[in-house]
């Protein structure tokens, strides 16, 4: 019996965390957002975090939306072989690509390599006192740390959205022309069939709230840092794990209300 | 005038500040000595309003920090200078952005007033010529000379010190107090210490204070320090480990 409540207490107690932290999130994020009216932001340090995030990542996006591309052709082909459509695999691509896995891939990818950055970075500031320096010289740290890595991750992450989606569909398109042999003319004329506008810009707005989910967790976190080297590492961690739930959670939730 | 009433402060259940009563004279350096973990560095944190007391008033003329908003503290906030322990200098920008950041987050000068005024102060502190070199190629004495170049920047008029001679060895340490007294002479600003360096408190202050569990346990001038009766005075100053503090 003893065995069966505790199992039931640390459901609770792991509901309860989840709870509070959404909530210190929201206010986290409040408090960010009201910076940005009581302060104009820096744009040298915004432009500073753009460059991070998008031309920094942009291999990485690249590679990963380039392979994604290829493996989907080659995985719908085994598929539309077998019923004879084979002429709707660009088209299959092209919508999986920007509608689901432009938009997800690259926040997951630039969780991985700026939301680590951005927690890290912040949680190595807090233990060296430098966020309490900050502080001292009147400078509120989320206006200065926080504010232009949201802005920044707002912006960046529906482009480099759109720069997975391409290289993916490109993928696949070389896939589908030159290692299955089949006709590009159909790949390239199925897509613009197929794809609407709302299925680009619907991504992109998804792009845009993982952009908000991940630069507000991880910076959120970065500021939770505490006793020394480990700690940074600890939210560091963390920062990368939630942003991942945080954003596979809004897409699920943003895909049921927009398509 | 800095004036600390009744001040409380505990962490989990553990009593830092015990009905703190300390004031600060204007225009003059203050020490306070004491054991690591009695609270000194959160006695200078609630001056500054990074951290707020549980109980008690923290008065910068007047003005009780606890009772005005975050951007009223703000403004109180650029009348002060800290030094923090480590120096607490951003090491992802370059010495000279470090001791601009102040400048240029305040006031509305060109580029060449800044660098006018970066340049006088790293002399100040005698370290001309680091400007473009990043904080992680100083040694730990020219990072805080950097802090305090820093700190005096916006001409403050009050100047904290978080244990400013920690971990240097003595000759950088005696630079330091050097730098604090000609700094000070210079700025004519209120000093605040804390510290552990007994010789570098009596070659500095006006004024010494002790601070034992959580509480000033004494406070005059370095003669009445040498002098005092008092058991966990003498101990500490005498560097002895037999007496009245537990260790």
């Amino acid at each position: 019996m003893d065995f069966i409540l505790r199992y039931f207490e640390r459901i609770g107690l792991f509901v309860l965390y989840i709870i509070n932290e959404l909530g210190s999130l929201i206010i986290y994020l409040w408090n960010c957002i009201l910076s940005i009216f009581r302060y104009s932001v820096n744009l040298n340090n915004l432009f500073d975090q753009m460059s991070f995030i998008g031309m920094g990542s942009f291999y990485i996006v690249g590679l990963t939306g380039l392979f994604t591309g290829m493996v989907l052709s080659l995985q719908s082909y085994y598929a539309a072989r077998i019923v004879g459509v084979t002429y709707m695999i660009g088209p299959t691509i092209a919508l999986s690509m920007t509608r689901e896995l432009g938009p997800v891939l690259t926040a997951l990818m630039i969780t991985a390599r700026c939301g680590s950055s951005m927690a890290s970075e912040i949680g190595t500031m807090k233990i060296s006192e430098q966020v309490d320096a900050l502080e001292v010289m009147a400078v509120d740290p989320f206006y200065f740390l926080s504010v232009p890595r949201i802005i920044a991750s707002m912006i960046m992450l529906p482009i480099m959205s759109i720069v997975t989606s391409l290289i993916g569909i490109f993928g696949g398109y070389v896939v589908y022309k030159f290692f299955l042999g089949l006709n590009g003319t159909v790949f390239v004329d199925m897509i613009y069939k197929y794809i609407k506008l709302s299925d680009i810009y619907n991504g992109l707005i998804k792009a845009v709230f993982f952009g908000i989910i991940l630069a507000t967790i991880s910076t959120f976190k970065g500021f939770e840092a505490s006793g020394g080297s480990k700690g940074v590492g600890r939210v560091t961690t963390q920062a990368v794990v939630l942003s991942s739930i945080y954003i596979l959670f809004a897409d699920y939730i943003l895909t049921s209300i927009l398509f | 005038m800095i004036i600390l009433e009744n001040v409380n402060k505990s962490f989990k259940n553990v009593k830092v500040l015990n009905n703190l009563n300390i004031s600060f004279e204007d225009k003059k350096i203050t020490v306070v000595i004491g054991r690591s973990g009695e609270g000194k560095s959160v006695m200078l944190k609630h001056i500054v309003g990074l951290l707020r007391p549980d109980s008690g008033r923290v008065l910068f003329n007047d003005i009780d920090l606890n009772a005005i908003n975050k951007k009223e503290l703000n403004e109180l906030r650029k009348k002060f200078g800290m030094v923090f322990q480590d120096g607490a200098l951003f090491d992802s920008i370059n010495i000279f952005e470090n001791v601009a950041f102040p400048l240029r987050q305040h006031l509305k000068l060109s580029e060449g007033d800044i660098i006018k005024k970066v340049m006088s102060g790293l002399n100040d502190v005698g370290l001309s010529g680091i400007e473009s070199k990043m904080p992680a190629e100083l040694s730990g004495g020219m990072r805080k000379r950097v802090a305090v170049a820093r700190a005096m920047i916006l001409e403050p008029e009050t100047v904290l010190f978080d244990e400013p001679t920690t971990g240097l060895d003595p000759i950088m340490s005696d630079v330091i107090n050097n730098l604090i007294i000609s700094t000070q002479k210079h700025f004519k600003y209120t000093g605040i210490i804390i510290s552990h360096d007994i010789e570098g408190a009596y070659k500095t202050a006006d004024t010494i204070a002790m601070l034992y569990e959580g509480a000033i346990i004494e406070k005059g001038d370095a003669e009445k320090f040498k002098t005092s009766d008092n058991p966990v005075v003498r101990q500490f100053v005498t560097g002895s480990m037999n007496g009245p503090i537990v260790i």
